[in-house]
């Protein structure tokens, strides 16, 4: 693999530090459910990526049809996520995961 | 030398990376979700590379468009404290990096090996031509089921954060509409036929009982 020219070992190098960075996300921020959504929401974009990249480099469509349906299921995941937070918030007045001790079944 | 199109993906791919770097490690979170967007806009422009022109317009339109915007509603609308939040990080610290160390170095050995790259060759001279109505073509008649559940699903999302956020109010003053259809026009209007002489006459047998009231003219 080398730097001048792009292939798609680069577009998965890069996929993959966008989940690792993604990851690390929810370790950093484990109090701050916001954050830990927008890290879940990097993760989903990583996955996109590599998809389109070896839809790309496969020649082969079916790959983008999937980050289609991906997008579509992660804006319903994140319209209930946002939903949920709002009712928790309501109920303790606060976001740290924490004070969500009492949610436990 | 550098061609025209590794300049602009590294410059997208360091861009996407910085801005994900922000999400993660700013302090208030309306900084990281505007990271987030920005993250988001270059990863199109890394989309747009690989000829994917109409998922990368789909991205910064829902994307940014609208599901971004519903974080900054949110955390907009939430009275946060950042401080409290914001406790525990430099304790996980150390072991979240160790992690994403150890993960990013096993997933690059593993991609950087000539054997996994050589088994995909490069197709991508076949999907140059009108992303769009490739797209198209597959997704209205092959996925033509899976798509109709895309949008059922969607119904079920709308539905359900509609139900979650939905607060009933108390004191308020609202019309039940189940009694609001089933009223009859008897209930609201009462005809009346008055004749022109005097005294008045009722014809109602209701107001007869009462006795006749005649007013003088």
């Amino acid at each position: 693999m080398e730097f001048a020219s792009v292939s798609l070992g680069h577009y998965l190098v890069v996929a993959a530090l966008l989940f690792v960075i993604g990851v690390a996300g929810i370790f950093f921020n484990r109090k701050n459910i916001l954050i830990v959504l927008m890290s879940i929401e990097l993760m989903l974009l990583a996955v996109n990526l590599n998809f389109i990249a070896f839809s790309h480099y496969l020649g082969d469509i079916h790959g983008q049809v999937f980050v289609f349906f991906i997008l579509t299921v992660a804006a319903a995941e994140s319209a209930i996520g946002l939903a949920i937070i709002i009712g928790a918030f309501r109920a303790k007045k606060s976001i740290n995961v924490d004070d969500w001790r009492a949610f436990h079944g | 030398m550098f061609e025209f199109e590794s300049i602009v993906f590294y410059f997208f791919a360091f861009l996407t990376l910085s801005a994900a770097l922000g999400v993660i490690l700013v302090s208030n979170p309306i900084y990281a979700a505007l990271f987030l967007v920005l993250a988001f806009v270059a990863s199109a422009g890394i989309w747009l590379l690989l000829y994917a022109e109409f998922l990368a317009m789909v991205l910064v339109l829902v994307y940014v468009g609208a599901v971004m915007v519903l974080f900054l509603f949110v955390l907009m609308m939430l009275d946060i404290n950042i401080d409290t939040l914001r406790e525990g990080f430099w304790r996980y610290l150390p072991f979240a990096v160790i992690i994403a160390v150890l993960f990013a170095a096993e997933i690059i050995l593993v991609l950087t090996n000539p054997k996994f790259t050589s088994v995909v060759g490069d197709a991508s001279a076949a999907l140059t031509d009108d992303n769009t109505r490739a797209l198209g073509s597959v997704l209205y008649t092959e996925y033509l089921y899976p798509f109709e559940l895309a949008s059922v699903l969607l119904l079920v999302a709308i539905v359900a954060a509609v139900a979650l956020t939905l607060r009933r109010r108390i004191n308020t003053r609202y019309i039940n509409p189940a009694t609001q259809v089933q009223t009859k026009p008897t209930d609201r209007v009462r005809l009346v036929s008055v004749t022109k002489e005097s005294p008045l006459q009722f014809s109602s047998p209701s107001n007869d009982k009462k006795g006749k009231t005649s007013c003088p003219d």
